[in-house]
């Protein structure tokens, strides 16, 4: 199954990055799901939690974003957030 | 004569104690300027995805925004300096403050009426002694800045830019000293606002065609939200190169000042001897005469 390049920045520096199989963020009209092959897209974010589900599988990763907005280029996904605080396991 | 003597130690000692200040300065400057230069590429990555999207916007040709394009209505320009809080540091400000001075009537005699914004105390130092207008200034972190501080100062420029009528400003420059590396900083100008997509656009193979971007909720909203990060982005990285600039500065500042003080010391030194001999030779000669002028 094809992946996804993910990365996930923040103003002072780089939060994640790696290979996911989908990443969920929440775009300006609803939350939005990325899969491999998805075609081009800029897209606002609004405060919310943005969750990247890595290639091999296993619980996603989460954060919770203060707004931003999300590239798609060719299976590269870029997350540009204003910060972006990890959701810690015990509070899921 | 003792006197003479007294007076050259006195000299020895103050500065040997300045000396002591200019190397803790030093060694202070170079333990800070790891840290800066670190910052300066954390906040790589983002200013890096930012100018990537905003540039791939660009080549799109659907960028009509009001960031993008030329202001016509006002003749007001915004100039933000970059200074630092503190001197020990060289030329370091008065590059900077000769540089935007040079602008400015550069400007000026473009029919442009300036407004100045200020970050760091040497340059509002410089402006409240000349008592010249200056409409805002951030001073206190000038060598590390923080991100709620670039927000600050680009909120505030973003504001004027988008101040309607003559009120607001057509365009704005930044002045800031690049850092290129430990012993080059160049001084340099930049126009923030309307923006000019400069670098980060990628070159691509003829034939492949550019990625055409679906705008999630359109174009507007997605520029509206995507240009002021740019410019954030780039404001912030303007003040990191600027604090790196300046810690590279006072290190090369302190070091000089360190050998001065040791050349200083040195000289000193051997006067003090040569006044301490010359004590000695006119006691003996004294004593000499003395004995000379009993026996005869």
């Amino acid at each position: 199954m094809a992946e996804l390049e993910v990365d996930i920045v923040a103003t002072d520096g780089k939060v994640w990055s790696g290979t996911a199989r989908q990443v969920t963020a929440p775009a300006a009209d609803g939350e939005i799901g990325v899969l491999a092959g998805h075609t081009p897209l800029l897209s606002v974010l609004r405060p919310g939690e943005v969750r990247v589900t890595p290639a091999g599988g296993g619980a996603p990763e989460r954060w919770t974003v203060e707004g931003g907005f999300l590239s798609v280029d060719s299976d590269h996904v870029t997350v540009v957030v204003d910060a972006a605080t990890p959701v810690a396991p015990a509070a899921r | 004569m003792a006197g003479q003597q007294r007076v050259y130690k006195a000299r020895i000692r103050s500065t040997q104690s300045l000396k002591k200040m200019f190397r803790a300065q030093e060694l202070i400057a170079a333990s800070r300027i790891g840290k800066a230069r670190d910052r300066v590429s954390h906040a790589g990555p983002y200013a890096r995805a930012v100018t990537r999207a905003a540039s791939a916007v660009q080549a799109h040709g659907r960028a009509d925004h009001r960031f993008l394009t030329p202001r016509t209505d006002t003749q007001r320009v915004a100039v933000l300096l970059v200074a630092s809080d503190r001197g020990m540091a060289g030329a370091y400000s008065a590059t900077v403050i000769r540089e935007t001075e040079r602008l400015v009537a550069k400007l000026r005699g473009e029919g442009k009426e300036v407004v100045l914004y200020l970050a760091g105390r040497r340059a509002v130092a410089y402006y409240t002694f000349r008592q010249r207008a200056v409409e805002r200034s951030w001073t206190g972190q000038s060598d590390a800045p923080q991100v709620g501080t670039a927000d600050e100062i680009a909120t505030a420029l973003l504001e004027a830019y988008e101040r309607p009528g003559s009120e607001g400003v057509g365009e704005v420059h930044v002045v800031y000293t690049r850092f290129v590396n430990m012993v080059t900083q160049r001084t340099t100008v930049e126009r923030m606002l309307p923006i000019e997509l400069v670098e980060g656009v990628e070159e691509r193979a003829q034939g492949q065609a550019l990625p055409l971007y679906e705008y999630e909720p359109d174009p507007v909203t997605v520029l509206d939200a995507l240009l002021p990060r740019y410019v954030r982005a780039r404001l912030y990285a303007c003040l990191l190169e600027s604090a790196a600039s300046e810690l590279a500065a006072r290190q090369r500042a302190m070091h000089t000042a360190t050998d001065n003080a040791e050349d200083l010391i040195r000289t000193y030194t051997r006067l003090a001897n040569q006044a301490r001999q010359g004590e000695i030779t006119q006691e003996i000669s004294e004593i000499v005469s003395g004995a000379d002028a009993l026996a005869s």
